[in-house]
């Protein structure tokens, strides 16, 4: 019996020493818990500073300049934390999805037979991986933004799209009642194809033939909404951003922070998904796409069949880290000054000094984003992974 | 008889020379057709290509390097329309030590090429085991006196350190502790005591759930009040306090992955030979895991030392910080795109061969024994 058999519970003297460090462990953690407990009260006496959430339903005049839902200086701490925490959501959400894009086309580009697109593909991935995202951020946003020009001098791309240094202006959509049903015509449409999957599906296990899906799914896809389109009055009409004054009024805006944040949060975590793409499919042994190529499948039915789903197996869970990360790097949008969580939450530190109750929603949030993130993702990786008979 | 000879000399097989390939195969051309234009996809993404790098690549040229202002100052440089290399050269010092006294500097530069040093031993392997590890530990000591000052050296107050030897100082510490923590944190989330367990897993997943960021804000804002009034200690510190915990959760989740990649015959056969839980996990369990998980280990090194880039947002300046904070100098406005490519190309040499260094460990295998 010593000491080492204590840590590895097992031994001789194991029952009795195990209750013994185990509550050795209990009483140390309660001992500087307790002792940091004093020390904050102590602290937070001395400094002034009150605690609890009070504060959220406090008036705080933040100025916050790109929300989702309308703010004015005069709403609460409570209101402008929520609304930096939608900022959050926002970012991330099309973050995920713009990342994901870019990241498959940019794996995919890195195993392609095309020697300039891989080599291209390559340079990308190492160039952003190898650079702190930080500094990517600094430079779409500081770079970026001196190159655009003053509102007088718009860059006109599209009709209705201007582009300066005060941001993006995009024509803002206005739906009507036509709107609508035309939208109630794409779900219609996708449910329609959903079911003549399902039933082709089970023809193809009966009989050994499905229904020829892809052209049904087009017609459909096509046809409804369209003919809802013809049907309906008026559909939807768009607001255009007009100069007035010193720059453009209405439309929808784009501020150069919340540009430069999606900019260089995509750009950096693509090369990521990327390199999960490219050691996805490079894992699928050759063998399997010549066999399936003997007998006598198309190149993407073997694509669709064969390689994906035994890359899938290798990318996903590398994947769902890059998402979560990608989650908890939109923090940065505190650096370039976009309202999220955490550029609004300092700034309330700043002005009342509860760090503690910030700090601990902060936490909060993110723990939850990334245990729901998480959640999808398993069931997602479950879907994929090899079902034993 | 002339005539036969003649006739079966006429019907003996003679070979003809072997033909060369036909040209569109082989030689450039042959390449070209094989890795650019095989398939109608192939040959329109390949132009597409060549036209974007014929659009992007002259300019670039021509505004980093044959427009560029590589003497002078400010003045000469507004009047090119390349780019402003000579401002590098004017901050270079700021960039790389920060504020840290002129007449002093010969001690960090003489600390750094230390570490460079150590480095290339490393690379090169021309140390054994032991006297690399004895060097790795030996020599931050020896690289803070020399940047810290004391035994006969002045002090230089830790307010003055900054640019990029702050950023590797904070994360060549924060590699330093925080690989033996998550060594540490690891083996303890493996344990068979329930309450060592969930102190470990309550301490490695919170932290792996937040972004850095919020883990600096909390050493910068929130360790002082944990503190007693009479025990503050410095922001610096504190800010290295938080990358090692932060780092060590990572370092704990990279360790268990090893860990468990070691088959359970080695832990019988450990015990079966009479040894104890620590001499099992140092002498048989750690070094194979650790060996196992070295390209991981790595790549968590080359991701805290990108990571070191975020305390500007608690207020130090390292490397990152100096050169926004100097992009700001009112003599040289408007030269933001040369202070972050500066910037951007040493973290790309330092991050990049780090991780080559971690591929080559990878080929190498695990198996060295």
């Amino acid at each position: 019996m010593s000491f080492s058999d204590i840590f590895s519970g097992d031994g001789a003297a194991r029952k009795i020493l195990n209750l013994l460090i185990q509550g050795a462990v209990v009483g140390a953690v309660a001992f500087v818990s307790w002792s940091l407990f004093l020390n904050t009260q102590a602290n937070l006496e001395a400094r002034n500073i009150a605690s609890g959430f009070g504060f959220m339903s406090v008036e705080g005049g933040l100025p916050i300049n790109d929300t989702l839902l309308p703010y004015l200086p005069s709403d609460t701490y409570g209101y402008a934390f929520l609304l930096g925490v939608l900022n959050t959501l926002y970012v991330a959400f099309l973050g995920i999805i713009f990342a994901t894009i870019i990241g498959i086309i940019v794996g995919c580009a890195r195993v392609s037979s095309n020697w300039l697109v891989s080599r291209l593909a390559t340079i990308y991935v190492e160039i952003l991986r190898n650079v702190p995202l930080l500094l990517t951020l600094f430079f779409t946003y500081a770079v970026v933004l001196a190159s655009l020009p003053h509102p007088r001098k718009s860059l006109n791309p599209l009709p209705g799209i201007f582009i300066n240094n005060r941001g993006i202006y995009l024509p803002s959509p206005n739906p009507h009642n036509g709107f609508w049903f035309v939208l109630i015509a794409c779900l219609l449409a996708f449910f329609l194809v959903y079911l003549v999957y399902r039933s082709s599906k089970k023809k193809r296990k009966l009989t050994g033939k499905g229904l020829p899906t892809g052209r049904i799914a087009f017609g459909l896809i096509i046809l409804l909404p369209s003919l809802a389109f013809y049907l309906s009055p008026s559909v939807i009409d768009f607001e255009f951003a007009v100069f007035k004054g010193f720059n453009f009024k209405g439309g929808v805006v784009l501020r150069p922070e919340f540009s430069a944040l999606m900019t260089g949060l995509v750009l950096y975590t693509a090369a990521f998904i990327a390199e999960n793409v490219r050691s996805g499919i490079q894992s699928v042994k050759k063998g399997q796409a010549e066999a399936a190529n003997a007998l006598g499948l198309k190149s993407t039915l073997i694509m669709r069949k064969v390689i994906l789903p035994q890359a899938l197996r290798v990318s996903i869970p590398a994947t769902t880290n890059d998402y979560t990360s990608l989650v908890k790097n939109s923090s940065l949008a505190v650096a370039i000054g976009y309202p999220d969580m955490v550029s609004v939450g300092g700034t309330i530190i700043g002005q009342n000094d509860q760090a503690i109750e910030i700090i601990g929603l902060w936490m909060a949030v993110y723990l939850t984003i990334n245990l729901i993130i998480s959640l999808i993702m398993n069931w997602a990786n479950g879907k994929v992974q090899v079902v034993e008979n | 008889m002339v005539t036969s000879n003649t006739q079966s000399d006429a019907l003996i097989f003679r070979p003809l020379p072997a033909q060369t390939p036909p040209l569109s195969l082989t030689g450039p051309l042959g390449w070209l057709r094989e890795n650019l234009f095989n398939g109608w996809f192939n040959s329109l993404l390949s132009i597409g290509c060549l036209v974007l790098l014929t659009i992007i690549i002259p300019p670039l040229l021509s505004w980093t390097i044959f427009d560029a202002t590589w003497a002078g100052n400010a003045d000469s440089c507004r009047e090119s329309s390349g780019a402003c290399w000579t401002f590098i050269g004017h901050k270079f010092q700021v960039f790389l030590v920060g504020t840290y006294p002129s007449s002093e500097v010969w001690r960090p530069a003489l600390a750094g090429g230390l570490l460079v040093l150590l480095s290339l031993g490393t690379v090169c392997r021309v140390f054994s085991k032991f006297i690399l590890i004895s060097m790795w530990l030996v020599f931050p000591f020896i690289m803070y006196l020399l940047v810290n000052g004391g035994l006969g050296l002045p002090i230089v107050d830790q307010s003055r350190w900054g640019g990029l030897m702050l950023s590797v100082g904070l994360a060549l510490v924060g590699i330093l502790i925080s690989v033996p923590m998550g060594v540490i944190l690891a083996l303890g989330r493996r344990s068979k005591i329930v309450t060592i367990k969930s102190l470990c897993i309550g301490i490695i997943e919170p932290i792996r759930g937040v972004p850095l960021i919020t883990i600096l804000f909390m050493a910068s804002v929130m360790m002082p009040l944990f503190l007693p009034e009479n025990m503050q200690i410095n922001n610096m510190l504190r800010v290295q306090v938080g990358i090692i915990l932060f780092s060590s959760a990572y370092m704990a989740e990279v360790v268990r992955g090893g860990l468990q990649a070691i088959p359970q015959g080695q832990i019988d056969a450990a015990k079966a030979v009479g040894l104890n839980y620590w001499q099992m996990n140092v002498f048989v369990i750690l070094p194979q895991a650790l060996r196992h998980v070295l390209p991981s280990l790595v790549g968590r090194c080359i991701a805290l030392f990108k990571d070191t880039s975020l305390v500007i947002i608690v207020g130090l300046l390292d490397f990152l910080g100096m050169a926004k904070a100097s992009t700001q100098d009112s003599n040289w406005l408007g030269f933001d795109a040369e202070a972050y490519i500066f910037c951007a190309a040493v973290y790309w040499v330092i991050c990049f061969s780090m991780s080559q260094y971690g591929r080559s460990i990878e080929k190498r295998g695990p198996s060295e024994h």
